[in-house]
């Protein structure tokens, strides 16, 4: 006879970064039924707009999320350049580049990092964040900050990359290929890895587009979107194919991130080859008026930010729908018939970045 | 950024709406709320790269709103949202946590 149980699955659980709570209700060992709750890094950052001025609150934009940071504070800036109708020099848009997909590597390998852990695949998470490691050196280099850069602002960025450290950047990052060449390949040949990873989850295609998806989640699934497309910064600069795979399982959303961290890669060096030289910013003049819809892609999907302004130094309002809170509504059709034991799995394979979803 | 449009709409023609762009194909995006003066819901629905806006404007929280989960299954999560962040009432919701959504320490709903 079937026993019913209801787990709490956090909001503290060992493989869980960040706090969220899914009740589980369980049939023996299956789930049945899954119920969020969220809100407990929630820290009002959309309200505080109301009271900082527009070009100081991309320092709180950068702060909404660690991992994402910098595409948060790019986001943020592209919705008042669009207020503004500010044109953004051709440097500084290589720049963004540059920094955006740096911070897509460094959050898939921690992501790698993680979803080895909840495996429990101990040295390969360790292993892998070995590699992110110098990533974030790079990052450090180039902003003065492993995690919030500080690098972008309203009309350009903050500072400027010399060609000289471009061209030693490229140098390392053809060294580094091998490393995440050589690490990615247990991800995706390791026979203990594979078991617990194929088959999982599985969204279909027209699941993952009707419930919203986006990112890897919706590429894994065989859905070519990828917001980068549409040419903002200087990705129309850019050639790139978007990583897209058809298993729609958790196997197929890893291997969509491994392939983003060597697309990343080539990304970088297109833009070292091309960048030109010229400013970096351009001056801020008047004030925001109007709305603004800006969107970008994140390591974990696409991101919007709607900014409607009045003509004051004061935001009306800055709405931020992140690209896990978009995920989550296919997280939830994922987990109903999965076992207890693969719910860390299922999770992780969203990408899941709290602090981005509740803000 | 792709293009992307707003079209101000009523009340009344909201599910239609969303229907007649489920019809042509569109995903929704996000439902998103600005309080002020007005209560405006934004529908953002994108199809490819294409990005369009429904408008919604409510002279006060009270005005009762039909949910679109019927036609976009995934609505109920930023429905839920804005029911419990900004109090709007919204009738007919597809899964309804009934306020239990978001714990937060700060009193809900927020009020301009």
């Amino acid at each position: 006879m079937s026993r019913y149980s209801v787990i709490p699955f956090g909001p503290q659980h060992p493989v869980l970064p960040e706090p969220v709570q899914l009740e589980l209700v369980l049939e023996d060992e299956k789930v049945v039924e899954a119920i969020p709750s969220i809100g407990f890094v929630h820290r009002g950052l959309e309200k505080l707009v109301e009271k900082k001025d527009f070009l100081d609150f991309v320092y709180v934009a950068e702060r909404v999320c660690g991992i994402c940071s910098f595409i948060h504070g790019l986001t943020y800036c592209m919705a008042i350049e669009g207020l503004l109708k500010l044109e953004v020099p051709a440097r500084a848009q290589y720049l963004r580049v540059i920094w955006s997909e740096l911070s897509r590597m460094h959050s898939h390998l921690m992501w790698l990092g993680f979803f080895a852990d909840a495996m429990g695949f101990e040295n390969l998470f360790m292993n892998t964040w070995r590699i992110r490691e110098k990533i974030l050196d790079i990052i450090e280099e180039t902003t003065g900050g492993r995690v919030i850069f500080g690098s972008c602002k309203v009309g350009g960025v903050r500072r400027g990359i010399d060609n000289g450290t471009l061209k030693g950047i490229l140098a390392k990052l053809k060294d580094y290929r091998r490393d995440i060449n050589e690490i990615t390949g247990v991800f995706l040949r390791d026979d203990s890895v594979r078991q617990r990873l194929i088959g999982r989850g599985v969204l279909t295609k027209e699941k993952a587009y009707e419930l919203g998806a986006v990112g890897p989640t919706l590429r894994a699934s065989g859905v070519r979107f990828d917001i980068r497309e549409t040419g903002y910064a200087a990705y129309n600069k850019i050639s790139f194919e978007p990583a897209v795979e058809t298993g729609g399982d958790s196997y197929a959303r890893c291997k969509v991130r491994i392939r983003e961290l060597f697309q990343a890669i080539d990304i970088i060096r297109q833009v070292i080859e091309k960048i030109e030289d010229g400013p970096i910013e351009v001056k801020v003049e008047g004030t925001p008026d109007g709305e603004f819809f800006a969107r970008t892609e994140q390591p974990r999907g696409e991101v919007i930010y709607y900014a409607r302004a009045d003509g004051s130094r004061f935001l009306q309002r800055l709405r931020i729908r992140t690209p896990t809170f978009a995920n989550l509504p296919a997280l939830l059709e994922m987990l109903p018939g999965c076992e207890l034991a693969d719910v860390p799995i299922l999770i992780h394979s969203i990408d899941p970045c709290i602090s981005c979803t509740e803000r | 950024m792709g293009n992307q449009s707003s079209v101000s709409i009523e009340t009344g023609s909201l599910l239609d709406r969303a229907k007649e762009l489920r019809k042509q194909g569109y995903r929704l995006a996000q439902i998103g709320c600005a309080a002020g003066k007005n209560w405006e819901i934004n529908y953002s629905f994108g199809k490819e790269y294409e990005f369009v806006n429904l408008k919604l404007t409510l002279a006060s929280p009270d005005i009762e709103i039909p949910s679109i989960s019927p036609v976009y299954r995934c609505a109920f999560i930023y429905e839920n949202e804005i029911n419990e962040l900004f109090g709007l009432k919204i009738r007919g919701m597809g899964v309804d946590y009934k306020g239990g959504l978001y714990r937060i320490s700060v009193k809900t709903p927020f009020r301009p």
